[in-house]
C-alpha cells in the first residue's frame, strides 16, 4: 500500500533515535580535543631532527650534507652548514647545521627528505596540532623545534626505530673494532718498525679492494 | 492563568490615553509574536540540529555552552558579523527587498492564528483567506531572490520553487476548504470554536473524523512543500543546485531567509493546529485547567517534531516525482475529501456515517497508490549489466 514504506523508514529514525540515547555504543563519533584514537605507528605528516641522548646540540645527527634540501620537491628545507665541527655519534667530526629551517605551510609530506637522508637524521613526526595565529613566522619550524630525542622516535615508530637503532648499533660497532684493529696494527707496527728498518707501505690497492 | 498575558496587556493598554489605545494594542500584539517566534525559531534550529543528530546517531552541536544549547547564539552572532555580498551582476533593489518580502507576510500570517484563548493578533472574519493570500507572497519572494541573484543556480531553484509551491498550493487550500465547509466560517476563531467540547474521552477535533485525518495528512504534506521542507526542499537542493534561490545571499539577509522559512513553517503549522487539531483547546477533559497557549505550543511543538523526523527519514524527491505526486495524488484525494466532507455533514451522526466516509477516503486512497505504482513504474527497480 502507498505510504507503507514511509512508515517503515519513519520507525527505523525512531530506533535511531531512542537507541542513541540508550546505547553508547551506537554513538560512533570520537569527541575530538577531549578524547581522541590511538595513533598509528606508519602515521606521519612533517619531518622532525633527531638526536641522541639528552642535549639537542651534542647529539644531533644531522651533519648539514643538505642532501634533504636538494632533494626536497616543494623545496621547504633551508640549511645552513655550520663552520667548526662536532663529533658525530662514532666520534668522527662533522659539520652540523647552524640553521634548519621547515616550512610546514610548504611541506607536503612526501617522505623523501627520510628516504635519501644517510645518517638516520630527518624523520616523519606524527604531531599534527601545528595551527598558529601566526601564518609567517608560527608556520617556520627552527632546528629547536624540529630536535626531537631518539626516545620521542622510539615511542611514536617503535618497529622503524628498533631497526634503525640496531643498524646503527652495528655500524657503530663496526667503527669501534674497525678503530681498534687499526690501533692493534699501527701499534704492531710501530714496534715492528723500531727494530727493523720502516718497512715498505702496505699493500694499499688490495686493501682498498 | 489562562488570561495571564491577555490581562497584562489589557492592563498595560488602559494606562496609556484612550486615542493611543488601539495603537498601543496592535504594537504589542505585534512585538509579542516576533519575539515570541524569533525565539522559538532560535530554539527549534537547535533542536533540529540535535534531533537530525540523533537519528544519525550522532551527538550534534555539543560545543557551546552546556550540551550546545548556545549554539543558536553563536550562529546568529556569526550572521551579524558576517560580510553582505552583493553579486555585480545582481538587481541591487529587488536582492535587498527579497529577503524582506519573505519575513513580513510569513509575520503576517501569523497575526491570524489564534494561540490561546482570547489571544489572536486579528480576529478577522476571513481569517483564513487572508492567511493563504499572504501566505502565497512568499513564492514572489523567493522568485525575487532567484532572479535578481543573476545566477543560473538560484534562477533554477526559483523556477523549481515557483513551480512547486503553486502546484502544493492546491492540495493545500482544498484540504483547508473541507474544514470551511464544515465550520461554516472563515474566521480561525470560530473554527477553534466549533472544536469545542469532548465526546466522551475524545476531544470534537477534526482530525479525529475520517475526512478530517485525511485532510490533516494532505494539509501537512502541502504544508512541507509550501514551507521547503524536506522531502520536498528541491528549491534549496544543496546537492544539485548548491542552495537554490538563496546561493547568493550571506551574512543577516541569508539568517532573514531562513527566519523566513521556519516562521513560515511555524505559521502553517499553527494553521494546521487551528484547522484540524482543536487550535489551543486541551486534548482531554481532565487536562483543561493548562492554560490554553501551553496547549497550542505543546502541540506546535509535536508538528515540528513530526517535520524534523521526516526530515531526518526520508530523501528528497525529483521534480517529476513531486509534480506527479501533486496533481496525480494529491489533487485528486483532496478534491475525494472536499466530497467526504459533503457527505459527512449531509449524514446522520452514527456507525453509517463514519463507515462510509472512511470508505469515500480509503476507497480513492488504495486504488490511487495502486495505480501510482503500476503506471509510473514505482515499483523495485531492476538492473540489467552486460554480459
Amino acid at each position: 500500500m502507498l505510504g507503507e514504506g514511509i512508515i517503515k523508514g519513519m520507525g527505523e529514525t525512531a530506533r535511531n533515535f531512542f537507541g542513541s540515547y540508550v546505547k553508547e555504543e551506537r554513538l560512533t563519533t570520537v569527541q575530538y580535543p577531549e578524547e581522541r584514537l590511538p595513533q598509528k605507528e606508519a602515521a606521519r605528516n612533517f619531518p622532525f631532527l633527531l638526536f641522541d641522548g639528552k642535549d639537542p646540540h651534542a647529539g644531533l645527527r644531522c651533519v648539514a650534507c643538505q642532501i634533504c634540501e636538494k632533494e626536497c620537491p616543494p623545496q621547504c628545507i633551508y640549511i645552513v652548514k655550520s663552520k667548526d665541527r662536532k663529533p658525530d655519534y662514532v666520534g668522527k667530526p662533522q659539520f652540523y647545521p647552524a640553521v634548519f629551517d621547515i616550512d610546514v605551510s610548504v611541506c607536503m609530506s612526501c617522505q623523501i627528505c627520510v628516504e635519501v637522508c644517510p645518517f638516520e637524521a630527518i624523520k616523519m613526526d606524527t604531531e599534527f596540532e601545528l595551527s598558529t595565529t601566526d601564518r609567517f613566522g608560527g608556520l617556520i619550524l627552527n632546528r629547536a623545534g624540529l630536535s626531537k630525542s631518539n626516545e620521542y622516535y622510539q615511542k611514536i615508530h617503535p618497529t622503524e626505530a628498533t631497526e634503525v637503532d640496531g643498524r646503527l648499533a652495528a655500524e657503530k660497532a663496526k667503527a669501534e673494532a674497525k678503530a681498534k684493529a687499526d690501533a692493534e696494527a699501527k701499534a704492531k707496527a710501530a714496534a715492528a718498525a723500531k727494530p727493523a728498518v720502516p718497512p715498505k707501505p702496505a699493500p694499499v690497492p688490495e686493501l682498498a679492494k | 492563568m489562562d488570561q495571564l498575558f491577555v490581562n497584562l496587556k489589557h492592563w498595560v493598554v488602559v494606562l496609556m490615553p484612550l486615542s493611543w489605545q488601539p495603537l498601543v494594542s496592535a504594537l504589542i500584539s505585534v512585538a509579542a509574536i516576533i519575539a515570541v517566534f524569533a525565539a522559538l525559531f532560535a530554539l527549534t534550529t537547535i533542536l533540529e540540529r540535535k534531533g537530525l543528530g540523533r537519528i544519525q546517531n550522532r551527538y550534534g552541536p555539543n560545543r557551546v555552552g552546556p550540551f550546545g544549547v548556545l549554539q543558536p547564539v553563536a550562529d546568529g552572532l556569526k550572521a551579524m558579523t558576517k560580510e553582505d555580498i552583493v553579486p555585480r551582476a545582481a538587481d541591487k533593489v529587488v536582492h535587498f527587498i527579497a529577503p524582506l518580502v519573505l519575513v513580513i507576510p510569513v509575520f503576517l500570517a501569523l497575526a491570524v492564528v489564534p494561540v490561546g484563548r482570547n489571544m489572536v493578533a486579528v480576529d478577522l472574519d476571513g481569517g483564513v483567506l487572508f492567511f493563504f493570500a499572504v501566505g502565497a507572497a512568499t513564492e514572489l519572494a523567493v522568485f525575487m531572490a532567484g532572479w535578481s541573484s543573476r545566477n543560473k543556480y538560484s534562477l533554477l531553484g526559483a523556477m523549481r520553487a515557483i513551480a512547486q509551491m503553486i502546484s502544493y498550493e492546491v492540495p493545500l487550500i482544498l484540504s483547508a476548504v473541507t474544514v470551511i465547509m464544515i465550520v461554516g466560517s472563515l474566521s480561525t476563531t470560530k473554527i477553534v470554536g466549533a472544536q469545542a467540547g469532548f465526546s466522551g474521552w475524545l476531544p470534537n477535533w477534526f482530525v479525529l473524523t475520517p475526512w478530517g485525518l485525511a485532510g490533516f495528512i494532505l494539509f501537512m504534506i502541502a504544508a512541507a512543500a509550501e514551507s521547503n521542507r524536506s522531502p520536498f526542499d528541491l528549491p534549496e537542493g544543496e546537492s544539485e543546485i548548491i542552495a537554490g534561490y538563496y546561493i547568493e545571499y550571506s551574512g543577516f539577509k541569508f539568517a532573514l531567509f531562513f527566519l523566513g522559512e521556519y516562521i513560515g513553517l511555524f505559521a502553517v503549522s499553527g494553521l494546521a493546529i487551528t484547522l484540524f487539531l482543536g487550535g489551543w483547546r486541551a486534548p482531554l477533559p481532565f487536562l483543561t485547567w493548562i492554560p490554553s497557549y501551553v496547549w497550542f505550543f505543546t502541540k506546535l511543538f509535536g508538528l515540528i517534531a513530526l517535520f524534523i523526523w521526516v526530515r531526518g527519514t526520508l530523501p528528497r524527491l525529483r521534480m517529476d516525482q513531486l509534480m506527479n505526486f501533486a496533481w496525480k495524488f494529491m489533487l485528486p484525494m483532496a478534491l475525494v475529501n472536499l466530497l467526504t466532507a459533503g457527505v459527512w455533514h449531509f449524514m446522520e451522526p452514527g456507525f453509517a456515517r463514519w463507515a462510509v466516509c472512511l470508505l469515500l477516503v480509503l476507497g480513492p486512497y488504495i486504488m490511487l497508490g495502486r495505480s501510482l505504482f503500476v503506471q509510473r513504474h514505482l515499483s523495485k527497480r531492476t538492473y540489467r549489466y552486460a554480459e
